[in-house]
């Protein structure tokens, strides 16, 4: 079970992800961002930080180095699966992978709290080994407001991965996390790999990382 | 060759959150100017080194729509600001 940790330049919460990853039982490796072989990864995880520095716009200058377009083939061929927390989200919406855009939290402030989620698919490997309905996952954003045009059919379409029990940010729907259509690319703002074991809260977190193990281990028996 | 000097006014779309400008109006507000809708865009200036304007056009509004701005949150103008020879 090999996990790449995507680096860019800014890049601060790979340590985090690896850490998380590795309580997981995945296998760990980082992955520099002009590197541009991924494919004995199954799981890419793009992890939160300052790429690039947010300059220009969080997220946008990350998506025009040379493993993002890896990445993009990879979803494509259906190679394993993508996580993009925090700016690792933004990266995957400024990349068109996900569909909206984030901004500026409503309440002019960066947010560095505690939220609570509610699942709202369990269809999909990321959640459908998670029994409990709602996670206590950490928040760290200055630019988490989720918005997107056409919000009524990704609601249709099933594509709302968590909503905020309590809108923190000013996000349209209380989104905290999409997926793409093909439902393999999971980009949310929370960060899961901050509390992945019990010392760093209560380890909800985990439980979407071992979501995505044991639905990859069931893949290879099948 | 020519040198055409760019500038691209970048501005949020209607609706889009924009915490600069509301932050200043309140300020605004509280020292009793009578100000009301205080937008913020960002101004960037660049070159493109081509043969003709039509090119320069082109690369401009490539480098805008492709990189400089997020279509789903923010509107931009293009001006070509000078021309210069080579």
């Amino acid at each position: 079970m090999n996990a790449g940790i995507i680096v860019f330049p800014g890049t601060n919460c790979d340590r985090d992800a690896e850490f998380a990853l590795k309580m997981c039982g995945f296998n760990t490796e980082y992955v520099w961002h002009d590197f541009t072989n991924i494919s004995k990864y199954n799981l890419i995880f793009i992890p939160g930080g300052f790429s690039y520095g947010d300059y220009l716009r969080a997220g946008v200058l990350a998506r025009f180095s040379p493993v993002m377009k890896e990445i993009e083939k990879y979803i494509l061929n259906n190679k394993g699966y993508v996580i993009g927390v925090c700016n690792g989200f933004q990266i995957l919406t400024e990349a068109g992978i996900l569909r909206g855009a984030l901004t500026k939290n409503k309440s002019l402030k960066f947010i560095c709290k505690d939220v609570e989620l509610k699942i709202m698919n369990k269809n999909t490997i990321f959640t459908k080994h998670i029994k409990k309905n709602n996670l206590i996952i950490p928040i760290a954003h200055g630019e988490g407001n989720y918005y997107i045009e056409n919000y009524e059919e990704l609601k249709n379409k099933n594509l709302i991965a968590f909503e905020y029990i309590e809108n923190p940010n000013g996000s349209i729907g209380n989104i905290a996390g999409i997926y793409n259509e093909k439902f393999n690319v999971l980009g949310m703002m929370p960060h899961p790999e901050r509390n992945s074991v019990n010392l760093l809260g209560n380890g909800d977190g985990r439980e979407i990382l071992l979501s995505i193990r044991r639905s990859i281990e069931n893949e290879y028996i099948l | 060759m020519k040198k055409y000097i760019f500038e691209a006014l970048i501005t949020l779309k209607n609706g889009i959150l924009d915490p600069q400008g509301i932050a200043t109006q309140k300020v605004l507000k509280r020292l009793n100017y009578p100000v009301n809708n205080i937008k913020f865009g960002k101004l960037i200036e660049f070159e493109i080194v081509t043969d003709n304007i039509e090119n320069a056009k082109k690369i401009a509004e490539d480098i805008t729509f492709n990189t400089l701005i997020n279509p789903v949150l923010e509107n931009f103008e293009l001006k070509i600001l000078k021309e210069i020879e080579l």
